[in-house]
């Protein structure tokens, strides 16, 4: 069953009336990827997906899925199969008749497509619910639903919107395990908009970071956790500190900022930023200790105004050296060697390869 | 739609503690009071005394208690009678066709094609300015349109499409069926309205998205959605049809009737028994009519 496609986005706008959703992104998702578009509410990554889709139509730009250029095309036409965020299953329809939709839709005998449909219910370990409405399962039933509803079609791609979001925590992690098995399985290419960072990082071969309708990142997990490549990614994959502060020195692949009435910062150069210029710095909250700098700029002394025990770790909050709000994430080991409580002042450091210099979208 | 407004106002005020409490039983017989009293004085007693009524006795000035079969074999014996039933049955059927196709369509329209809720609303509004004049004088205003020297035929005249009048625009079963598809369709479109609102969107995307033509989808996902809106609305034009004197009197110019119509003229000969035993016979049937659209939609879901 692999017949996966590649999926190319050239240059793609969405514009309703003044507004505009989306500004001509481009994005190449390979044959049998698992693709999660990730960003805030509004970011445009739903667009994205009912674009490729056909539920939206494409101002400017082309899609291509596989080789066909299918930006004119029906959603039916396109190879493609969408999981609504809401599941959309149909209240008066039994399951084998939910899942036989598109079957019936094209005019395939009744015998054959409640055959089709009752295998795919099989798949989905939903045969004892076949003549069930959709309103008498549970959310994780009907998400199965709705998956086997979207596969019967034999799909080249499955688009998802965000499918976990209507489940419980609980289940949304034992869905999302479910979802990545069905994706290796299958072979084909999935593409899942979330809000969750945690949900793409788990799920995700390509994580697509959106901002303002705009790409701010597209690249495997951990490139992206680890490299953010703006301050928008540094900050909503979380776990990161962003300094911003304008370059005083640039030499031996060094980078020098000095954040306004406070201290200096060093990080690894990557040229992305000329003297004088603004420059933000990520720093990895779990790479910070406390202890004195091993060199100028690799740390400073702030107070601290918050202590969270989280119990494997603890999480500090500082202020200090013209920094608002600083997060260290200590190890309870490493914590508990040399507690430390609200208002005191103390040393915090990291090594130069834990401060990454961040680029800016040229907008 | 009495019951709504009668429960909602009928809270009872809580007991205080040191006084006398009341059961909580009581407190509920004591909720249900007010509209029982309602409905028995002002439904049920009347029906019981039509159906004593109709099976007293009569002549030209008075009637006579008794127990006599006589009203309803006479009712049901006389061809007269079937035939006017069987009229009025042939006007349910007719208006309840029209008033369905042009509902639906209305309905649709409203909720699927009119993007902003507040125009849909604006809209909708405007189907019922009509509704705040009387009945009378809406079914009275089409005599001036239809009429032999009315508009349209004045206007059939003069572009030279007929030479004579149309004879049957008025004073016909033609016009009865249009008056009452003009009163009543609003009827209709209300509760299929209704239920269309709440068809998620997303279902349509859905069927589109599996390869659902526009007519498909209509067809396999919003008619069998708005099934219960329907069943409603023909609840509604039904009854109101079958029920029906003035538009079938004023609209057919007395060449058409009804049972409502046979009945009226049956209590203005003072034939007061033998209008109960006709006015029970169509109270049974209307009610058949409804229970079979019941059990063909279930309709407990939208209510």
């Amino acid at each position: 069953m692999s017949k996966a496609a590649e999926i190319d986005i050239v240059s793609v706008s969405k514009v309703y009336g003044a507004t505009t959703a989306v500004h001509a992104i481009s994005l190449k998702i390979p044959a049998g990827t698992y693709c999660c578009l990730l960003g805030p509410s509004g970011c445009g990554k739903t667009s994205t997906l009912r674009m490729i889709a056909g539920h939206e139509s494409i101002s400017s730009g082309d899609v291509r899925l596989g080789n066909v250029v299918v930006t004119d095309f029906p959603p039916a036409k396109r190879g493609t199969a969408m999981m609504f965020q809401s599941y959309a299953l149909f209240p008066h329809l039994d399951l084998v008749d939910n899942v036989a939709f598109s079957l019936k839709m094209k005019g395939v005998e009744k015998d054959e497509r409640r055959a089709k449909a009752m295998d795919m219910l099989r798949l989905m370990q939903l045969e004892a619910y076949a003549t069930r409405r959709p309103a008498q399962l549970s959310g994780g039933q009907q998400q199965r639903v709705a998956l086997a509803r979207a596969l019967i079609t034999d799909p080249d791609a499955l688009l998802l919107d965000e499918p976990l979001s209507a489940l419980d925590p609980f289940l949304k992690v034992r869905m999302r395990a479910e979802l990545k098995k069905l994706q290796t399985s299958l072979g084909i290419t999935f593409v899942h908009v979330t809000h969750s960072q945690e949900e793409a990082m788990a799920l995700a071969d390509l994580i697509v970071v959106m901002n303002d309708g705009r790409i701010e990142q597209a690249a495997h997990p951990r490139i992206v956790f680890e490299q953010p490549a703006t301050a928008f990614v540094a900050r909503f994959m979380g776990d990161h500190n962003v300094i911003s502060g304008r370059v005083t020195q640039s030499s031996e692949g060094k980078l020098m900022i000095s954040v306004p009435a406070g201290a200096d910062f060093l990080a690894m150069d990557k040229g992305a930023a000329g003297l004088a210029e603004t420059a933000d710095i990520a720093v990895r909250t779990d790479h910070v200790r406390i202890g004195q700098p091993s060199e100028k700029g690799l740390g400073f002394t702030g107070s601290v105004t918050n202590v969270e025990y989280r119990g494997s770790s603890v999480k500090l909050s500082v202020i200090g050296a013209g920094i608002e709000d600083f997060t260290a994430i200590l190890t309870d080991k490493q914590f508990f060697v040399t507690p430390v409580k609200v208002g005191e002042a103390i040393p915090l450091c990291w090594d130069i390869e834990d401060a990454v210099v961040l680029g800016r979208l040229k907008h | 739609m009495a019951t709504i407004v009668e429960t909602e106002t009928e809270q009872p005020e809580r007991v205080r503690s040191n006084g006398f409490r009341l059961s909580p039983a009581a407190i509920s017989y004591l909720q249900a009071t007010p509209l029982t009293l309602i409905l028995g004085g002002f439904l049920l007693v009347p029906i019981l005394m039509i159906l004593v009524v109709s099976f007293w006795d009569y002549d030209f000035a008075q009637m006579y208690p008794d127990f006599l079969t006589m009203n309803y074999t006479e009712t049901l014996g006389s061809w007269v009678t079937w035939k006017i039933y069987f009229n009025t049955l042939k006007f349910a059927l007719l208006v309840w066709l029209l008033t369905l196709a042009i509902g639906f369509w209305v309905a649709y329209f409203l909720a699927f094609h009119i993007r902003t809720t507040a125009m849909q609303m604006v809209l909708f509004l405007i189907c019922t300015v009509p509704f705040l004049t009387s009945n009378i004088i809406r079914m009275i205003s089409w005599i001036p349109v239809l009429g032999r020297n009315g508009l349209v035929n004045s206007m059939l005249i003069n572009t030279h499409v007929v030479s004579e009048p149309v004879e049957w625009l008025l004073y016909s079963d033609f016009a009865v069926v249009l008056a009452m598809v003009h009163l009543y369709t609003l009827f209709m479109v209300t509760p299929i309205f209704n239920t269309l609102m709440r068809i998620d969107k997303s279902l349509v995307e859905a069927a589109r998205d599996a390869g659902a033509s526009s007519w498909q989808t209509l067809t396999n996902v919003i008619i069998p959605l708005a099934k219960p809106g329907m069943a409603i609305g023909t609840i509604f034009v039904v009854t109101l049809v079958m029920a029906d004197f003035s538009t079938v009197q004023v609209m057919s110019g007395g060449q058409s009737a009804s049972v409502a119509l046979m009945m009226k003229n049956q209590m203005s000969l003072l034939q007061y028994p033998a209008a109960a035993a006709n006015a029970m016979v169509l109270l049974v049937l209307v009610l058949l009519m409804v229970a079979g659209i019941l059990r063909i939609v279930d309709i407990r879901k939208e209510l």
